[in-house]
């Protein structure tokens, strides 16, 4: 700023402050508008262009990044398979109480029943197998072989039924007992081949009320044959799970003053399901897989039956729920905990390394001419035309036990043939690969800051009885700070992501929680877990961020 | 100069030669010295090697030939921040990342001054400079005067003996040069130091000097107080450098004494001072100051007058400022005082205009 305008700021400022005390109150434009109000409309057509200009980029970044990236952070909280593939076992669920030692009373079999029979016809029973399965191992075979004898219990019913009444045993005497009489009209005036779409199923009027469970059933059977199979459920006999409600409906209800289709059918089956053979759904359970007996199976469901668990974040910070609340896990089940340590210990040595590395070269490029400092810049960057992985292995073919470095080194006599230095697939590999890959993310920012530093500055000092040390390090090295905090920001939170090269050449000793994260993804199939760790790392960096901003203040960096 | 006046010099330079490249000499056979408390200011266009100078003087480039002293000791060899000289940049080049406290406060913290010593010192250069108010302020928030007044007072607050000041006033407007110009010369004045000054800026050369070098091709062309300067200049360049200058050209037709002719390209003669002409036949250009020549003079009878046709007449308010026609130039400058009874001539006007002998100076052709 020169003094001609510094002389002129206060001088303005003095004329605007005089014209405030002659109007108090809001500025008002030439028509009596308030001027932020015309200063607004004004910019109004400026704004809208600007955003105009970034909107392509902008819906696309929202639509392919911000939205997935949202969508599998959600991901780390979200439970509803259990809720949704068992509602009535959830629900009725909810009021056991697990420390009892006790086991759910009779209701929570039966809802389980009925949901898992529905489950496993909709084939979904072994999708929340493995979800809970992360939680319990065996879960999953439990809800595999449970869906293959499920029929076991509903077969009971069945063969009375049908031995009863063999049309217990026939689609339509069923459809006519349950649907609508108009909608079986329009069902068998529909024609396949028409394109048209299937009439939805209804049910018929007041059947809800006199056959509830059964009504449930048939209708969930409907809908399954309707829209997964195709179907009418005209010509399909119902599940025999109908046929266990069916009975649990007549054993409960009144139906004789039913006087619809199949009434005499139905009457004739309620006067005689009171000497059927029975069974309760907790034995029937039992005799499907012994594993419904135990307590933990209900206490893990009965732990994850909420729409939003914190069980994925528990599990990414070696804990467990349990009936008594978050527990840490045993000592030999921890690994996130270490696997996070050694992200940011690592990711901090890197950083490290790339200072000690980058730092005298890019004060060198800031230094020589603009020739040579162009030819230095592209030693620099070459390394980012190469492929990544072809770096990668390069290191793995210096570092190996039979590679490069230790054939030198043996060569020169400084290490016995039998006992070459293991430099590759641990955290030293894992730390010199990846200085070696980001290094030019921290010479860039360092080389822009430097370059804006005039030598000035250390002759100064210097005139003014500065060594070249403290010239150096208190004239110089301060104002090279905000480089140094872009390049450490930039190759930190690089670092702590990267996937790749620890995945190459890290081993078992030094791979990142990036490659358990990746595991997950890939692998075990586990996203929630997955989406825990991400976020978690996420937070990480930001928090990461925020304690920078608070030290170094964010304004110091300069990315060029 | 005698051996005496060497061995007083404070600062000298001694057959000092400067190549960058190894092929060409930036400085020529530099010889200078000033005694102490001398306000000494090197002016010349950029690239005359005078900044080069000082460069060598503060310790960043090394002499390719000569020896460098300081109070009598060769200082070719002892690094910058020994040699215990302030410099003042012309970017000022005050810290940063330091306030203005802080920047006073690095010279003596490395010169490991007790925590006291340093506020006082710092307090007495501050308002030495009338910057009391401004110690916590960064030198970004100072307007440029403001800032290069700091720097001053950082050159100045370590106390040297000798400052170095590397066209200091450059990047400030007129009238803040002025002030800062008046400044900088009491202070130097008050404090008994010993200033080498470079600038492109010939006023600022004349009115802050004891004396002037004025370089040119790697060379001292004159050093001199600046009225010497000004009125007797040794050689064309500083004629035509230093001030407003009529330069006409001719040859040497008559040497007497302290007097000659010279005879002009366009056939008219002229008496002038020989400076750098010894016999007739001499090319030379002759210098004549606007401010002596005079209008239909009255000089001796056998003094030579020459024919003049008015070109311009430009009202300055203290001084008439007329361009001529004379012997064939049309870049002829006659400047005449404001006075009640000054003529104003009209364009068009033929004069007759002459001077004193003395008053021109036959130098050297160029």
């Amino acid at each position: 700023m020169s003094d001609a305008t510094a002389g002129a700021a206060p001088g303005h400022k003095k004329a605007s402050a005089a014209k405030a005390a002659e109007k108090p109150g809001p500025m008002v434009d030439a028509e009596g508008r308030p001027l932020k109000e015309s200063l607004n409309r004004s910019l109004r057509l400026q704004k809208m262009r600007a955003l105009m200009l970034i909107a392509p980029l902008l819906i696309f970044v929202l639509l392919t990044f911000i939205a997935p990236i949202a969508d599998m952070l959600f991901r780390s909280v979200q439970n509803g398979i259990v809720s949704e593939t068992l509602p009535r076992t959830t629900h009725r669920l909810a009021d056991w109480d697990a420390t009892t030692g006790d086991l759910p009373d009779e209701a929570v079999y039966e809802g389980l029943y009925y949901d898992l029979f529905i489950a496993a016809e909709r084939k979904l029973h072994t999708r929340l197998g493995s979800r809970l399965n992360y939680e319990m191992t065996g879960m999953s075979s439990l809800f595999r072989q449970s869906g293959r004898s499920l029929d076991d219990i509903g077969d009971v019913y069945f063969d009375q039924f049908k031995d009863l009444d063999p049309n217990w045993d026939e689609a339509m005497p069923w459809a006519e007992l349950l649907g609508d009489p108009e909608w079986i009209a329009e069902m068998q005036a529909w024609d396949e081949d028409s394109g048209e779409t299937m009439p939805t199923f209804e049910l018929a009027d007041g059947i809800s009320d006199l056959l509830p469970l059964t009504a449930e059933t048939y209708s969930a059977f409907a809908d399954y044959v309707q829209s997964e199979d195709g179907d009418s459920p005209l010509q399909e006999e119902p599940w025999v799970l109908v046929h266990t409600a069916l009975y649990q409906d007549l054993m409960a209800k009144d139906v004789s003053g039913y006087n619809g289709p199949q009434a005499a059918m139905l009457k004739a089956a309620d006067a005689a399901v009171g000497g059927f053979e029975s069974v309760t759904f907790k034995d029937g359970m039992e005799g499907v897989d012994g594993d419904w007996l135990d307590h933990p199976t209900w206490e893990t469901i009965q732990m994850y039956s909420p729409e939003f668990t914190n069980g994925y974040f528990l599990n990414a910070v070696d804990m467990q729920k349990t009936p008594d609340g978050p527990a840490m896990r045993d000592d030999d089940q921890r690994i996130y905990g270490l696997l996070f340590k050694r992200t940011m210990f690592m990711s901090l040595m890197i950083t490290g390394s790339c200072i000690l590395l980058g730092y005298p070269i890019a004060w060198l490029l800031s230094n020589v001419r603009v020739r040579t400092a162009n030819l230095l810049l592209i030693l620099v960057l070459l390394p980012f035309w190469t492929s990544l992985l072809v770096r990668t292995s390069a290191w793995k073919v210096m570092l190996q036990q039979q590679g490069v470095i230790n054939d030198v080194l043996v060569w020169l006599g400084l290490i016995a043939d039998d006992s070459r230095l293991v430099m590759i697939n641990n955290q030293f590999g894992t730390i010199v690969a990846m200085t070696h890959i980001l290094l030019p993310f921290m010479i860039l920012p360092l080389y822009s800051v430097m370059q804006t530093i005039p030598p000035t500055y250390l002759r100064a000092a210097k005139s003014l009885g500065a060594t070249n040390w403290t010239a150096f390090w208190r004239v110089y090295f301060p104002q090279s700070v905000p480089g140094i905090g872009a390049g450490s920001i930039l190759v930190f939170i690089l670092s702590i992501g990267y996937y790749i090269t620890p995945e190459i050449v890290g081993g078992t000793t030094g791979t990142f929680i990036s490659n358990r994260i990746a595991y997950h993804i890939s692998s075990s199939l586990n996203w929630g877990l997955a989406a825990a760790l991400g976020t978690i790392l996420l937070a990480l960096v930001l928090g990461l961020y925020y304690a920078y901003d608070k030290i170094v203040g964010i304004d110091n960096v300069k990315l060029g | 100069m005698t051996d005496m006046a060497k061995q007083d010099a404070f600062v000298a330079f001694e057959r000092v030669q400067k190549s960058y490249d190894g092929e060409t000499l930036v400085v020529k056979d530099l010889n200078l010295s000033m005694p102490k408390g001398e306000f000494l200011t090197m002016l010349g266009p950029s690239g005359s090697g005078k900044t080069t100078c000082l460069m060598m003087l503060a310790g960043f480039e090394t002499a390719t030939h000569g020896a460098i002293k300081l109070d009598g000791v060769s200082i070719n060899d002892i690094s910058p921040h020994k040699r215990g000289i302030g410099m003042v940049f012309q970017n000022y080049a005050l810290f940063p990342h330091m306030t203005v406290a802080e920047n006073l406060s690095f010279p003596l913290e490395v010169r490991k001054m007790g925590k006291s010593d340093r506020e006082a010192k710092i307090k007495r250069a501050l308002d030495m400079v009338q910057m009391g108010n401004f110690a916590g302020r960064r030198p970004t928030q100072l307007s440029g005067g403001q800032q290069q007044r700091i720097a001053l007072a950082r050159a100045l607050v370590f106390e040297p003996e000798l400052v170095l000041m590397d066209e200091p006033l450059g990047a400030l407007d007129k009238q803040l040069r002025e002030t800062l110009q008046f400044e900088i010369t009491r202070l130097a004045h008050d404090l008994g130091i010993t200033v080498v000054y470079v600038t492109h800026d010939q006023t600022e050369a004349l009115t802050m000097s004891d004396r002037v070098a004025v370089f040119d091709d790697g060379r001292i062309q004159q050093l001199a107080p600046p009225d010497e300067l000004y009125e007797k200049p040794q050689n064309s360049f500083v004629a035509q450098f230093i001030g407003e200058n009529n330069a006409l050209d001719g040859t040497v037709q008559e040497v007497r004494g302290n007097r000659c002719t010279v005879r002009l390209e366009s056939g008219d003669v002229i008496d002038a001072l020989p400076v750098n002409v010894s016999k007739p036949g001499d090319k030379t250009r002759v210098s004549i100051r606007p401010e002596r020549v005079e209008f239909n003079p009255e000089l001796g009878p056998d003094a030579h007058t020459l024919e003049a046709e008015v070109l311009e007449f430009v009202y300055m308010g203290d001084v008439f400022r007329t361009r001529l026609r004379v012997a064939g130039r049309d870049d002829f400058v006659v400047k005449t005082r404001n006075r009640a009874d000054q003529v104003r001539l009209r364009p068009g006007e033929k004069v007759k205009i002459g001077w004193l002998p003395e008053d021109c100076r036959a130098l050297d052709a160029t």
